[in-house]
């Protein structure tokens, strides 16, 4: 039997996916990183990007997080998401009008910082939609 | 002994109370399903999160320097209470019972000579602790306008930033939060968690690593720095989310009996109901007959 990394995506609004897999690729706010199994204990925190989940040497998932942090134990890999979409149920009309509104409530008032995240953070995912 | 009509307009009075009651408990019901949804739903984030903590303080080791989230600030002297109650009565003992263990708490503090605040969320806990420690009382929040599960979430980053600055602003030195855990439907259990200086709760597994050192990207420091705060908002969410379950069950709970009282005493009300009006008929027939026989 070859081993497995025992992955887990949670947000604050639920658990997005447990189980079995075989390679995990995270973005990491200093550089993207692979996890398999057996890897060392490591700890890092991730900004807005792709995480990849990887069955043999396809990608069998693909999760968009808003940063959040990774922890990787001799138990497995737990990724800690404020936000997560899988990107196969993202719809990229509706991601666009909502980057629209962002935009307009970030113009509106440029001192809130909520708001221009908002923007980066839409972005993004319109970029990882695209892909 | 109270007349027909009167007795008759007391079971209508009883009817009605009870058809309110029953509305009440359905709608409780209701809510408390999506509520406890949300509750559970955030459970795992919350308990991955207190394990990430745990890893990482007990990494650490102890008091070694560290951000002041998670050291403090080397003082005792005044604490911050967090009462986190429901924004509505009818719910039973609910509001009353987290009420009572903040009492006990603060009076614990104060019988040592510290300094107490009291920050208040929900309307019920601020009414009730008003008359004895209103002059404590240095913030409320406002929960009704939160009602479903993403507005209560900004609500608690908001309040956690809130909290962050006043920690930062030396208004205090150890927060406390007091809320309800929802158990079950029967049972919410109020609980007190200390949230400043962070601690994981007890009970919450560090992982064996093995003899392995952890690596950080980046540094540690950097990483507490954001992980501390977040760790605060989470977990002044799920106490949110726990509350409003525990709020809506205890509702229900509340409301089913109130209706099964209802009941009872319409059955009562209407046995003496009938007893009365089969003791008139009697009295008129005795009246007739013996009136018949006079003649």
């Amino acid at each position: 039997m070859t081993d497995k990394l025992h992955f887990s995506l949670v947000s604050p609004a639920r658990e997005v996916f447990a189980g079995e897999v075989d390679h995990v690729i995270a973005p990491g706010t200093e550089g993207d990183f692979g996890v398999l199994p057996k890897h060392a204990p490591f700890m890092s925190t991730l900004k807005n990007g792709v995480v990849r989940v990887l069955e043999g040497d396809k990608v069998s998932m693909r999760v968009f997080v808003r940063g959040g942090f990774a922890d990787v134990t001799p138990d497995g890999l737990t990724i800690l998401a404020e936000e997560a979409v899988n990107l196969a149920d993202i719809d990229a009309g509706e991601i666009s009008d909502r980057l629209q509104n962002a935009r307009q409530t970030a113009q509106a008032d440029p001192e809130n910082t909520v708001a221009a995240e908002r923007v980066a953070y839409l972005e993004a995912l319109q970029g990882a939609v695209a892909n | 002994m109270p007349s027909l009509k009167e007795l008759k307009n007391r079971i209508a009075s009883v009817k009605s109370t009870q058809k309110i009651t029953k509305a009440k408990q359905m709608v409780a019901a209701a809510k408390l399903r999506r509520a406890q949804e949300a509750a559970e739903a955030s459970r795992p984030y919350a308990v991955r999160m207190a394990s990430v903590v745990a890893n990482l303080t007990g990494a650490m080791g102890e008091g070694a320097g560290g951000p002041k989230l998670l050291s403090g600030t080397g003082n005792d002297e005044t604490h911050l209470i967090v009462v986190m109650t429901a924004e509505r009565g009818l719910c039973g003992g609910f509001n009353a019972n987290t009420v009572k263990l903040a009492r006990q708490t603060i009076g614990e503090l104060r019988a040592v000579g510290k300094t107490v605040k009291i920050i208040t969320v929900g309307k019920k806990g601020r009414e009730q602790l008003g008359s004895e420690y209103g002059d404590l009382f240095v913030d409320h929040l406002d929960t009704s306008e939160a009602r479903n599960a993403a507005a209560q979430s900004d609500l608690a980053i908001a309040f956690g930033s809130a909290l962050n600055a006043r920690f930062n602003g030396e208004e205090f030195d150890v927060c406390t939060l007091i809320y309800s855990r929802f158990k079950n439907v029967l049972s919410q259990i109020p609980t007190a968690q200390q949230l400043i200086p962070a601690s994981a709760p007890e009970g919450t597994e560090t992982t064996d690593l093995e003899g392995a050192i952890y690596q950080y990207e980046p540094s540690e420091p950097e990483i507490l720095e954001t992980l501390l705060p977040r760790y605060l908002n989470t977990q002044l969410l799920s106490a949110m989310l726990e509350s409003t379950a525990g709020e809506q069950a205890a509702s229900m709970t509340a409301m089913d009996n109130a209706t099964r009282n209802a009941g009872d005493i319409i059955s009562a009300l209407t046995l003496q109901y009938n007893r009365a009006r089969q003791a008139q008929i009697t009295k008129e027939l005795i009246e007739i007959i013996s009136g018949a026989e006079a003649l």
